[in-house]
């Protein structure tokens, strides 16, 4: 107790007072501003699916995080690419994929699928149509000076896999220069997302290059059928057995972006993955020339020589250089757009670049005019047939939102009672500190929830019931830490000793006994954290918060209320509903006292 | 309720006391016998929930809906014969194997059209074989690293015996309640193993507070000739008695309120696996930090040499005491014995050096 003369013996316990109320204050206040007023709740809470992949592989090293990263990037789009909005995809632990969907519309193919090893193939362009364009849109494409030989003279000579035919010609489209790579390195691809703008002046009329807006004289029929319209600006040609598959396509609509593909060896219809430009293309493609699998590399990087910004760098292991060197050779004779190949995964098609000319020696670079994130994103995609990962569905949870909405209720009536029984505990036990207890808690309740609530937004935290349960079980372990201060403070009044020195005294005896045991509390819940699993993680991270808390609490607010509060009569005097009379705790009658210390008779004798 | 406080005051002062470790023999056979039995239901093996053996859960509410009806409709849909049990809050609880084929989507698609329930309706879980044994190899890392490092830590903070006190306690604790659930049968689930892995945390933090107590009586214990170890302990363990008490019992109310209200609100779930193995670890946890870890420190303690020596300095002036005593009153005698252990507490006041050279009187006196 050496405390200088000049601050009062027990400190300034407003200020910390002040400080952990504007803390609270201030966090309730930016739950509310931010609008987080709620904690993100869990796939058990809310209702969904929640979906735990696990990757395995053959080397235990290939498991790291950075090729978890790419499959959960992978899967991400892939999740996307089914149309699920709002899911999330996340990596736990050190192998393992959730895959979070929220509660409503049918999800369930979903799941199923997104277990599935998902498939990544390079596959010929033989036709390619924009999708759902209405009504007022320019038809009859070949009008733009069309020296392009319309499909049919090009097309089914794409198919073969191995054929290295008239490989390279060098490029007929070499004249689309804007980006002209050196020829060593092999394909330039350029992104057609938007075949007009970039390729329009050279590639001889492509026809779709008609989508983005020539103004072609030609019919502007408002009642042609929208499959008319699209008929019309199909370029290449779409086999005969896949005609009336093809013309049926509409990409436009999520469910009709699915997987068409039935055997590697025959040709497909197949949607684009996401909107080029705002349009949606169909594609009708030809057997898999490249299988994924033989991509040994995939990497984003920028184009430093021409300044090009964003492109894709490729690289075949063996088996994918061959081919891919027959088929580039193949297509690079092709006229658009069957010179293009498309990059398939689970049957969506991610990318459609077409070919300037033959690429041998197995690597290949795609360019475009990618943002970095679409790079990335395609890079990813192309990683992920090389990633030697493997992944397993290891649970698939489906909580129908009844359930949810039961469980989450249960959770709260739980922990309610439970909060109140630890309250009436508290109040018949400690009288007027049970109150102290209550404020307590109710501080360390408002801290929890609107620290829960920003860590929804901020960081994806998600209340799942086993973090209610540890919410819960905190309720003991902050009661606790009152109750060891208490009983500190009232051996300290059964010595003799009047209250505010009581208080005093019994605060470092109790900080450390409730630092070491709050210490081995959180060493167990950050543990937990760090190795565990599934639901363990949620529940752990409560724990962990909450005991956190529980120190911030014991020092910031109910140490110093104690202080305040024993100044006051109620408490200093030891009124019998103070919880701190020290007749009713039996101090001992001082006069008896040969003690050294003696500033605790008087109080001691007004209280007896 | 005063009386409790009474019976608070009366244990702080060593006016009542119980005599916790030196009982020490009586606990561990209470214990050994517990330990025993739970060891021989471990035998017998643990049951295991989906979670561990993989397969898929449905879990459908329909009202009317009956078990045989629901039976026969699965029947139709899958070969396997999947298990059909009713939950107790009338909820269709079907159970498929993982050697069947038929994915969820189509199990759900043709259980909604059998029994009429949309398939949003359906609670569906499938775990694959290997997902339950990740969730244990995990917790049994977490449990191992855990164990090391706060072994380390009490080892720092305390003394190395003490950690292996709280050690074994903690085991103790896992030990009764994984028997527990061997013996009745209880399901193990994830939430189960949460249950278990946080028992660890509370089981310590309970010793821990009580060792913390101990520390203190027994400090700068090796000056004074009153007290051996084992008494000294045991006027710690009093002292804090009430606390510890109301400690379990503040942290047993949230966590009935869990298993009894949550679980009876809904049945079988997450939050009865947890509160569940939470309410057994807890009472165990109690019950260990004062009848298993203290007593085996003491004993512990008593092993090393300056105890040892401060045992027979103790046995020597006991001596020397009765044969004054003898030569006295009788009555004096009395109130050296009722001495003895309030003198325990006398070492919390900043290390004074306890009783040695201070003259008798009456407990209530000493400071």
């Amino acid at each position: 107790m050496a405390t200088p003369k000049s601050r009062p013996r027990d400190g300034y316990p407003g200020r910390a007072l002040a400080l952990i109320l504007v803390v609270t204050v201030g966090l309730v206040a930016l739950m509310f501003g931010t609008g987080n007023t709620k904690p993100r709740l869990g796939i058990d809470l809310a209702g969904g699916t929640s979906i735990t992949l696990s990757a395995k592989s053959t080397d235990p090293k290939a498991i790291n995080k950075s090729n978890m990263d790419i499959a959960t990037g992978i899967i991400e789009q892939r999740v996307n690419g089914m149309g699920v909005s709002e899911a999330e995809v996340q990596t736990q632990g050190d192998r393992n994929i959730i895959v979070n969907i929220p509660k409503g519309g049918d999800k369930q193919s979903a799941a199923d699928q997104v277990g599935t090893t998902a498939k990544l193939y390079f596959r010929p362009v033989l036709a390619l149509a924009p999708s759902g364009i209405q009504a007022p849109a320019p038809t009859e494409t070949p009008s733009a000076g069309a020296s392009g030989t319309p499909s049919a003279a090009a097309t089914p000579s794409a198919t073969g896999t191995g054929t290295p035919s008239a490989a390279a010609t060098g490029s007929p489209s070499a004249s689309a220069t804007k980006q002209g790579r050196p020829a060593g390195e092999a394909l330039a691809a350029d992104n057609p997302t938007t075949p007009a703008a970039t390729t329009g002046a050279t590639a001889s009329g492509t026809p779709s290059a008609a989508a983005s807006g020539a103004p072609s004289a030609a019919a502007t029929d408002p009642a042609a059928a929208q499959q008319d319209l699209s008929a019309a600006m199909t370029s290449g040609t779409v086999p005969p057995e896949l005609a009336a598959q093809f013309a049926a396509m509409d990409c436009t609509k999520p469910d009709q972006r699915k997987n068409y593909q039935t055997a590697e060896g025959s040709p497909t219809v197949a949607c684009t993955q996401k909107d080029e430009n705002g349009v949606y293309y169909k594609l009708a493609l030809g057997p898999v020339a490249v299988f994924g699998a033989n991509v040994d590399k995939a990497q984003a990087t920028i184009d430093t020589q021409q300044g090009g910004g964003w492109q894709v760098q490729l690289q075949f292991d063996g088996t994918g250089t061959d081919a891919f060197t027959a088929v580039t050779g193949q297509l690079a004779t092709q006229p658009d757009p069957t010179n293009q190949f498309a990059i398939v995964l689970d049957g969506q098609v991610v990318s459609h670049p077409y070919v300037r000319s033959a690429i041998p020696g197995g690597s290949a670079v795609i360019s475009g005019n990618f943002t970095q994130s679409e790079a990335q994103n395609l890079a990813n995609v192309l990683s992920f047939g090389a990633l030697p990962l493997e992944f397993t569905t290891s649970d698939v949870t489906t909580v129908s939102p009844q359930l949810g909405g039961d469980q989450l209720k249960a959770g709260l009536v739980a922990g309610l009672i439970g909060m109140i029984l630890v309250v009436l505990y508290s109040l018949v036990y400690y009288r007027g500190l049970g109150l102290v207890s209550i404020a307590g808690l109710i501080v360390s309740a408002a801290l929890t929830y609107s620290i829960m609530s920003l860590l929804g937004s901020g960081i994806g935290f998600a209340l799942n019931l086993p973090a209610v349960c540890g919410a819960i079980v905190a309720i003991g372990i902050t009661a606790d830490s009152f109750i060891v201060y208490f009983e500190r403070i009232r051996d300290e009044v059964r010595e003799g000793a009047p209250l505010r020195p009581a208080v005093q005294r019994a605060w470092p005896r109790a900080r450390r006994t409730i630092l070491v045991s709050d210490f081995v509390s959180f060493l167990c819940a950050a543990v937990l954290y760090l190795v565990s699993v599934g639901k363990v993680q949620g529940f752990a991270f409560t724990l962990g918060l909450t005991t956190a808390l529980d120190v911030v609490v014991i020092f910031l607010f109910t140490k110093p209320l104690i202080t305040l509060l024993a100044r006051r009569k109620f408490f200093s005097d030891g009124h019998p509903w103070s919880g701190l009379d020290p007749k009713r705790l039996g101090a001992r009658p001082p006069l008896r006292s040969t003690r050294r210390r003696t500033p605790s008779s008087s109080a001691a004798v007004k209280g007896a | 309720m005063s009386r409790f406080s009474n019976l608070g005051h009366k244990l702080y002062q060593g006016e009542v006391s119980f005599d916790f470790v030196g009982r020490r023999k009586l606990w561990y056979s209470i214990s050994g016998v517990i330990v025993l039995v739970a060891a021989i239901g471990l035998a017998m093996g643990l049951h295991l929930g989906i979670e561990f053996k993989g397969g898929s859960v449905y879990t459908v509410s329909k009202p009317g809906l009956s078990v045989s009806q629901t039976q026969d409709a699965v029947d139709k849909i899958v070969s396997s014969h999947p298990l059909v049990q009713s939950t107790d809050n009338g909820k269709i609880r079907i159970q498929v194997s993982s050697e069947d084929k038929t994915t969820s989507s189509e199990f759900t698609g043709k259980l909604s059209q059998e029994i009429g329930v949309p398939v949003a309706e359906i609670d569906t879980q499938v775990i694959g074989p290997s997902w339950g044994e990740q969730i244990s190899n995990k917790a049994l890392t977490g449990l191992i690293i855990f164990m090391i490092l706060v072994t380390i830590y009490l080892a720092i903070a305390f003394e190395w015996r003490m950690a292996v006190a709280a050690l074994v306690a903690l085991i103790h604790d896992l030990l009764i309640t994984i028997g527990v659930y061997a013996l009745v049968g209880f399901e193990v689930t994830p939430g189960t193993v949460i249950g278990f892995l946080t028992i660890l945390g509370y089981s310590l933090y309970d010793t821990v507070v009580v060792f913390d107590t101990v520390k203190e009586n027994t400090k700068d214990l090796t000056k004074q000739n009153k007290l051996t170890y084992s008494e000294a302990a045991n006027a710690g363990l009093n002292q804090t008695l009430v606390r510890s008490l109301n400690t379990t019992v503040v942290a047993l109310l949230p966590v009935a309120a869990l298993l009894f209200i949550g679980g009876g609100l809904l049945g079988a779930g997450t939050l009865n696996d947890i509160s569940l193995a939470l309410f057994i670890g807890l009472a165990a946890g109690a019950y260990s930090s004062i009848c298993v870890a203290t007593p085996l420190l003491a004993q512990l303690k008593e092993e090393a040499p300056e105890m040892k020596a401060l045992a027979k300095r103790v046995a020597q002036r006991r001596a020397a005491d009765a044969k004054a005593a003898a030569a006295k009153e009788a009555g004096d005698s009395e109130e050296i014995a009722d001495e003895d252990l309030p003198a325990g507490m006398v070492g919390q006041r900043g290390g004074r050096a306890t009783g040695t050279t201070r003259a008798k009187g009456r407990p209530s006196t000493k400071r």
